[in-house]
């Protein structure tokens, strides 16, 4: 190992200005993600947290009132997305490259879902991801996921840009 | 098969019908508003896309065994192909290995060409007619 290594310079986050919890807008820009109710929990550099509310439309098994795989697949994609934009030095759009979630057991009824979601690796076109859902720890997940995620898809279509912009419009 | 539908609630949030085309089950994803995942292309959430080709899986291996009882994931993967513009999306399912405690199903989804596929997707699922009594722990966990 060489003893002399400099000291890497501080990252930048494109989003760094958005990192907190609360970020509404980051997913009302999500139709789909509005429709489900899910909201942002917490994000920072290379992470971001999600919550899924429990309601009844969303249930797969009525036998044993487990929500739908597909429904966890939302909303672990949806964190996993929020993660890579997290972890971008410029804004750019995102798009889903595969996907795969191990369900681990039975997500609780009744109770608000979360998933988190860590941009590992980031390569000039690739994103890498791990996530796991949990009810209420994370270190004790329902869910486990690891994806890949296009970066620079398309230059002109990322929903956080104008976000940005509107932020800086309204002088927030 | 519509009534499989209708017991599972999910699958009427997404909207999603069953048709018999030439002998094969076809899931409908009709577009909506509420689907979209991109408000700047529009483009379905991959989200969607991913739950609608789990949910084709499930509904083809439920009309394939004539059981009640809901498989149990236990692994879904999702290749995303091209972007899934504001229109129906159409998906088929295929079981490659029916064992007796777990089935393969691919599922592939497409929108005008089912030869220009939207996503494609890879699940495994414990079967719930295995030789188990109820109750009893399967390999993916006691309530898994």
């Amino acid at each position: 190992m060489p003893a002399d290594r400099s000291p890497a310079p501080p990252r930048r986050y494109a989003l760094a200005s958005l990192f907190g919890p609360g970020q509404e807008g980051m997913v009302s820009h999500t139709p789909h993600a509005a429709h489900l109710g899910i909201r942002v929990v917490e994000t920072g550099p290379g992470f971001g947290v999600c919550a899924l509310p429990f309601r009844e439309e969303l249930i797969g098994d009525p036998a044993r009132r487990v929500i739908f795989g597909g429904a966890i697949t939302t909303l672990i994609d949806h964190a996993s997305g929020l993660a890579v934009a997290c972890a971008v030095e410029e804004l750019t759009a995102i798009a889903t490259i595969d996907l795969r979630v191990d369900y681990l057991r039975a997500a609780a009824p009744d109770v608000v879902l979360y998933a988190r979601a860590e941009c590992y690796r980031l390569t000039a076109n690739v994103a890498f991801v791990r996530a796991v859902a949990y009810e209420r720890a994370v270190d004790d997940p329902f869910a486990s996921a690891m994806g890949t995620f296009m970066v620079g898809a398309n230059r002109s279509d990322s929903s956080f840009e104008r976000l940005i912009a509107a932020r800086r419009g309204s002088g927030r | 098969m519509r009534g499989i539908v209708d017991a599972i609630p999910y699958a009427r949030f997404l909207g999603v019908e069953v048709e018999r085309r030439e002998g094969a089950l076809e899931c409908v994803l009709p577009f909506r508003p509420e689907i979209v995942g991109n408000a700047a292309l529009p483009a379905v959430h991959g989200g969607v896309l991913g739950a609608f080709l789990e949910l084709t899986a499930l509904l083809h291996l439920l009309d394939e065994s004539g059981s009640e009882r809901v498989p149990k994931p236990i692994t879904f993967s999702v290749d995303y192909l091209r972007t899934a513009g504001p229109a129906t999306t159409r998906a088929r399912a295929e079981i490659f290995k029916l064992g007796r405690r777990i089935a393969n199903v691919r599922v592939v989804a497409w929108q005008d060409d089912p030869a220009r596929p939207v996503a494609a997707g890879n699940g495994k699922f414990l079967l719930s007619d295995g030789r188990r009594a109820p109750g009893d722990a399967g390999p993916a966990g006691p309530d898994a």
